[in-house]
């Protein structure tokens, strides 16, 4: 603080200077027009050079007596100017914004599709979210050679060589007809594989390729994929298949489907059914007499979904596992007709030929 | 089998339902309805005339007839017709005016050939129970005139066309099916083997069993004085038809109708051709037969034979032979009915490739208590209807079999269902199909009911039944009927009780399973492998795993090229394709094609897979094991080593653009390091680092292709899992692929999964940027410039990174400048400026003695 006093140098501090001052800054701020306008009204009225801040500066100057006078007058101004900026500071990045926004408008209806999209087959993903129901049941997923032996893909399944069953499987044979080696006909050799492999109780969920002769056409391919599931406990029945597969349909086609189980025979189940749903077309009324011929279920009102039954004592034998302490259920459902039956997927061939117009709407899930 | 129901209703009393009535219980039986085909039912104004007169117009091309028909009304009627097997006084079918035949079509009054035709004259095909015939049905005489000829010839029926499963041999006959529709309406059920047979009176035929593993029951009957011209009558014809045979002659017609009715396949010889002793037996070592399709077969030493003094006379079960065939004009008939073997037939059938309505039925299983009665039923019809005497005699060789029992617990078809049935329902059950109930274990048994026992060469259980016994209280012993030899096991006896209680009322019970462990490490990576690929912008493709040696040319692969070691199949789909994939690519490359030629230019596709790679030492054969107890570990061993290995590949192709040109600008096209990228992707996944090399590997391009390996975390060694880059301009070529086509394939199974992700420790302090342009030789690779900078900068070193490859003049002849951004950063203070450069230099050194980098502009 100063201990000497000017008269003179003190002249910005009249009232009238300062309010002049103020005047001024206020005119300036509220004339600028732009931010940048702004900007040097700043500097020129509230900046380090500004008279106001000059005046500020002398008040030291002044007697002890007239520096609280002074300094309310000058502080005064300076909270007016602060607010006046403030606000202009306000009105313009306002003014600004809302010019921005509108010059740099752009059409969001522009496309941008610069990157192919992927998409993973519907069978996989399919064959993925069964395998995900299951899991979630507590079973594991086994696995098995596709170019399986035919020990395990038929005798074991007591399929034995002269099996009428067996010349029905159309089976592709690898080298020789006698090598014992075949691409294997269905999922089930993997339930020999499981039961060999894992210590019991067994509860096993197996997608994957199979192989029959069959000429490719709208309903049939000679590669496909089957679902194979199996539980081998102490205590299993048809009840618990049958609960088993009532879960899966409505896992896979929703609570309102309706089921229907009818005996059948396979080798390796006794007893044997089939499981039918009905067909989800004509719900069953073509069945009834007088309707038109449902071109999907044939008329017949259901339509196959896979076959099952309780694992024939046999195979548990075959595998080592005593038929009088366990019993077990197994089934094999064909993922190309679930694929068919849920996404109204009307040609098999859509699903082999690799076109991707039919594999990209499935996207990473089904 | 196709059923008519009139048939049917022949041995079953039937409640008045529809023909879908009865198809549901079949169906809900085991016996599946395939189709119901409709007769008749259209027909209508078909009446039965006579012919007064008959009148030949002339001047025609072909014969016309103009008739006077009495139809039973008050005037005969006239009726133009082209037909000329009939004469004045002939009985035959008329639609009359109003008529419609079946087709819907509708006969009218017309104006033909110039005289009035006032209906029409009907031929067998024209009333829908032939498909040809040659002239006009021609009815007996004492047929009622007037009468209505769908009522009088049962035209009107319905087929039930059933799909009779493996086990169900007797289920091949009207006979079987009608005792399961019995059963299914809790109704009657006339048994029709069940005829008086006449009391033997010698030998028909001298014949014996030479081989008792092949047939254990042989039946022979003669008839004499056969008349040969006789037409099979209209309803056995009309009946074939409908059961799906065609009419061929009397005696052949009698053995077809006997077998559909009973389910006994028999076989007619000419007694004439016959010479000697007829034994059946196993063919000899160089014999040969010519059957009766006119096919000189060499017969295999295990096919069963009946033979005679000259030598083989037909395949058992399958197919006769030419020679002792009847003929159009045999008078002397000898019927063949016997049990052959099961397994004997099918294998029969299966060598000479020969599958014949009577292999199917031996191949099921036939009752072996038939031959007695199906051959006289035989007899009796050839009596009736071809005016033959029947000989006296009957020959009847046999072995005994030994009798099928199962015992089981009462209890035991409620503990497989999951829902308790009564004792009484179990032997109720059980007794409808036809067994013999005992109470107690096969040693004790005491029989409650009368019946004829199944025996047969079927089924020898030996050891397997104790293994299969299920022990418990209350046993009860069954004895299975003749016609079920597929009734063998305690769970076969279950399913007939389970099947005929309904599967409709089994409760729904959700089992609980033990906790699992969820998917393994390798499942969970081909799933992220997959999702990866498909966010990277492929589509997955799931092509057929064949390729054709076309393919192994196509890739360019070298003679050596263990891609080259295939695996064949006998019976590919396509010659073209005999072998099984050892590579992804051919299949991912002609869908590549495929999607190409249908307009897509830009595309990109993956696939994952098994691919099948034989080693050279693997035995040819795997042997196929014991059933009645669990395989040794080395017998196992022994099926796995002949096996091809079968590791799971992911593979990628593209064309293209790989990145789109729009309104935003240009794209980018698809190149080999797109390629490279999606290999490193599927690395990333797997938590892992690709090292790429190049290197020539078919069916890449020699400067475009990289060698792709990881380092074994256990041994430290360089591994190759695969290649990527752009293919080879003449595998393109060869293929039919654009230009610049590139492709990645890489053995996943190669990629194991490592442990967890360690996790960083993430520093907050600043980071320190230094940006270096190094001059090397052009051709050196990036790579070990990058390794070299990443090792000699040291720890502090957070990350380098490429960001300009420059060749010009500027980098001078024959370099390129490679310009990378470093950052530094220390986990515990802020880096001084000569850290930071220090780290710098330390880096710059080590690339300058590796690859001979110096500073741009130094």
């Amino acid at each position: 603080m100063s201990n000497t006093y000017d008269p003179v140098e003190v002249t910005p501090l009249h009232a009238d200077e300062v309010a002049r001052a103020q005047a001024d800054a206020l005119a300036a701020i509220a004339a600028a027009k732009d931010l940048d306008e702004l900007k040097q009204a700043r500097l020129a009225h509230a900046g380090d050079r500004s008279p106001i801040a000059l005046a500020n500066r002398e008040i030291g100057a002044l007697p002890p007596a007239a520096r609280a006078e002074a300094g309310k007058r000058i502080g005064t101004a300076r909270r007016a100017v602060a607010e006046a900026l403030t606000a202009r500071q306000a009105e313009l990045e306002a003014e600004r914004d809302a010019r921005v926004l509108i010059e740099e408008t752009v059409d969001v209806t522009l496309p941008w599709d610069r990157r192919s999209r992927g998409a993973r087959h519907p069978l996989t993903t399919l064959q993925e979210h069964i395998a995900d129901a299951f899991i979630a049941m507590g079973y594991e997923m086994a696995e098995g050679p596709e170019l399986e032996g035919e020990w395990f893909n038929f005798d074991a399944l007591n399929i034995a060589p002269d099996h009428p069953a067996r010349s029905e499987h159309d089976t592709f044979f690898v080298e020789s007809t006698e090598s014992g080696k075949v691409l294997r006909t269905q999922t089930s050799p993997v339930q020999v594989r499981a039961l060999l492999s894992r210590p019991l109780p067994v509860y096993v969920i197996s997608p994957g390729k199979t192989f029959r002769t069959d000429e490719l056409d709208a309903t049939h391919t000679p590669v496909f994929h089957q679902v194979e599931g199996l539980a081998v406990d102490k205590g299993l029945t048809m009840a618990h298949l049958k609960g088993t597969l009532d879960r899966f349909a409505e896992v896979m086609f929703g609570p309102g489907i309706h089921t229907r189980f009818r005996p059948n025979y396979f080798p390796f189940t006794e007893p044997s059914a089939e499981m039918d749903l009905r067909c989800f077309v004509c719900r069953g009324s073509s069945a009834l007499p007088g309707n038109p011929l449902c071109r999907t279920c044939k008329g017949e009102g259901w339509i196959e979904w896979g076959g099952c039954g309780m694992v024939n004592p046999r195979v548990l034998v075959a595998c080592g596992v005593d038929p009088s302490v366990y019993s077990g259920f197994a089934f094999g459902m064909g993922i190309e007709r679930t694929l068919m039956f849920r996404h109204n997927a009307e040609d098999m061939r859509d699903m082999v030929e690799g076109d991707v117009r039919f594999t990209q709407p499935f996207g990473m899930e089904v | 089998m196709k059923v008519p129901l009139s048939w049917l209703r022949e041995y079953v009393d039937l409640p008045a339902v529809t023909a879908h009535e009865v198809a549901d219980r079949l169906t809900a039986a085991g016996l599946k309805l395939e189709a119901i085909t409709s007769h008749g039912h259209e027909i209508k104004n078909v009446v039965v005339g006579r012919v007064l007169e008959i009148e030949e117009l002339t001047g025609f091309k072909k014969p016309i007839r103009h008739c006077k028909v009495e139809v039973g009304e008050a005037a005969p009627r006239e009726i133009v017709c082209g037909a000329t097997n009939f004469s004045v006084g002939a009985v035959v079918p008329v639609a009359l005016p109003g008529a419609v035949l079946p087709g819907g079509f509708e006969i009218g009054s017309r104006k033909t050939y110039g005289r009035m035709s006032d209906g029409m004259i009907c031929s067998e095909a024209e009333l829908g129970v032939a498909e040809s015939s040659p002239g006009i049905l021609l009815l007996p005489d004492d047929t009622p005139i007037g009468a209505d000829v769908v009522e009088l010839l049962g035209l009107r029926d319905d087929v039930l066309e059933l799909e009779i499963t493996p086990d169900r041999g007797y289920a091949l006959s009207i006979r079987g099916v009608a005792r399961e529709a019995a059963i299914a309406f809790g109704v009657p059920f006339r048994d029709p083997a069940q005829i008086e047979l006449p009391a033997a009176d010698g030998e028909s035929w001298p014949a014996s069993i030479g081989d008792p593993t092949a047939c254990d029951r042989f039946v022979l009957r003669a008839v004499s004085g056969f008349d040969p011209s006789v037409e099979s009558p209209l309803w056995m014809r009309v009946r074939l038809a409908r059961a799906g045979m065609r009419s061929v002659s009397l005696a052949v017609d009698v053995t077809n109708y006997v077998m559909l009715e009973l389910g006994q396949p028999l076989h007619a010889f000419d007694r004439a051709r016959l010479t000697g002793e007829i034994v059946v037996r196993r063919a000899r070592p160089g014999e040969s037969l010519e059957t009766l399709d006119h096919v000189v077969r060499r017969l295999h030493e295990d096919d069963i034979l009946i033979t005679d003094a000259s030598g083989a006379l037909s395949i058992a079960g399958t197919m006769g032979g030419l020679h002792s065939e009847i003929s159009d004009d045999s008078t002397e008939i000898v019927i063949e009915a016997a049990h052959f073997s099961a397994t004997g037939i099918a294998r029969n059938s299966r060598r000479h490739n020969l599958v014949s309505e009577a292999s199917k039925r031996f191949e099921r299983g036939v009752d072996r208590e038939l031959p007695l009665a199906a051959s006289w039923r035989a007899v009796r019809l050839l009596v009736e209807l071809g005016g033959a005497t029947a000989e006296p005699g009957v020959t009847h060789a046999e072995v005994e079999p030994a009798p099928v029992r199962v015992t089981i617990p009462a209890g035991y078809p409620g503990r497989v269902a999951g829902l308790p049935y009564s004792r009484e329902t179990v032997i109720r059950r059980l007794e409808q199909i036809g067994c013999v109930v005992t109470e107690g274990s096969a040693g004790q048994a005491v029989a409650v009911t009368g019946g004829v026992a199944a025996t047969g060469v079927v089924s020898s259980s030996g050891g397997m039944a104790g293994k299969l016994a299920i022990p418990g209280d209350d046993l009860i012993t069954v004895t299975p009927p003749s016609w079920r030899p597929d009734l063998s096991d305690p769970n076969d006896l279950a399913e007939e009780v389970i099947r005929l209680e309904g599967y409709e009322h089994l409760p729904s019970v959700l089992p609980v399973a033990p906790a699992g462990a969820g998917l393994t490490e390798e499942q969970r990576l081909r799933r992220r492998v997959g999702r990866a690929l498909a966010m990277s912008g492929y589509v997955e493709v799931l092509s057929y795993p064949f390729m054709g040696g076309r393919d192994l040319d196509n890739l360019l692969l070298a003679e050596d090229d263990p891609r080259r070691r295939v695996t064949r199949l006998v019976n590919p789909l396509s010659e073209d394709e005999p072998f099984m994939r050892t590579t992804l690519l051919p299949g991912l490359l002609k869908t590549l094609v495929r999607n190409v030629g249908r307009g897509f230019s830009d595309v990109a596709l993956f696939e994952t897979g098994l691919v099948y790679r034989p080693e050279p030492d693997a035995p040819a054969t795997a042997p196929v094991l014991a059933v009645d107890r669990r395989p040794s570990a080395e017998e196992l061993a022994e099926v796995e080593r002949a096996l091809p290995r079968q590791p799971y590949r992911v593979a990628v192709v593209l064309t293209g653009e790989f990145e789109r040109s729009g309104w935003w600008g240009e794209g980018r096209r698809a190149s080999w390091a797109d390629a490279i990228e999606a290999a490193r992707a599927v690395a990333r996944e797997a938590g892992t680092e690709l090292e790429a090399r190049s290197d020539r590997h078919e069916p890449w391009h020699p400067g475009r292709c990289a060698e792709l390996s990881i380092t074994d975390p256990d041994t430290g060694e360089r591994v190759v899992v695969g290649h990527a880059g752009e293919l080879h301009p003449r595998v393109v070529e060869a293929y039919g692929l654009p230009p610049r086509t590139a492709a990645m394939e890489l053995e996943l199974s190669l990629l194991r999964p490592a442990g967890p992700v360690q996790a960083p420790a993430v520093s907050t302090y600043p980071v320190a940027t230094q940006d270096v342009a190094l001059i090397v030789p052009a051709e050196t690779p990036v790579a070990e410039v990058a390794a070299a900078l990443t090792e000699g900068a040291g720890e502090l070193l957070e990350s380098v990174r490429l960001f300009d490859v420059y060749e010009g003049p500027q980098a001078g002849e024959g370099n390129k400048s490679l310009a990378y951004a470093l950052r530094f950063r220390a986990a515990d203070r802020t880096l001084t400026a000569e850290e930071t450069t220090a780290a710098r230099d330390a880096a710059v050194a080590l690339a300058a003695d590796r690859t001979g980098a110096r500073l741009r502009g130094a």
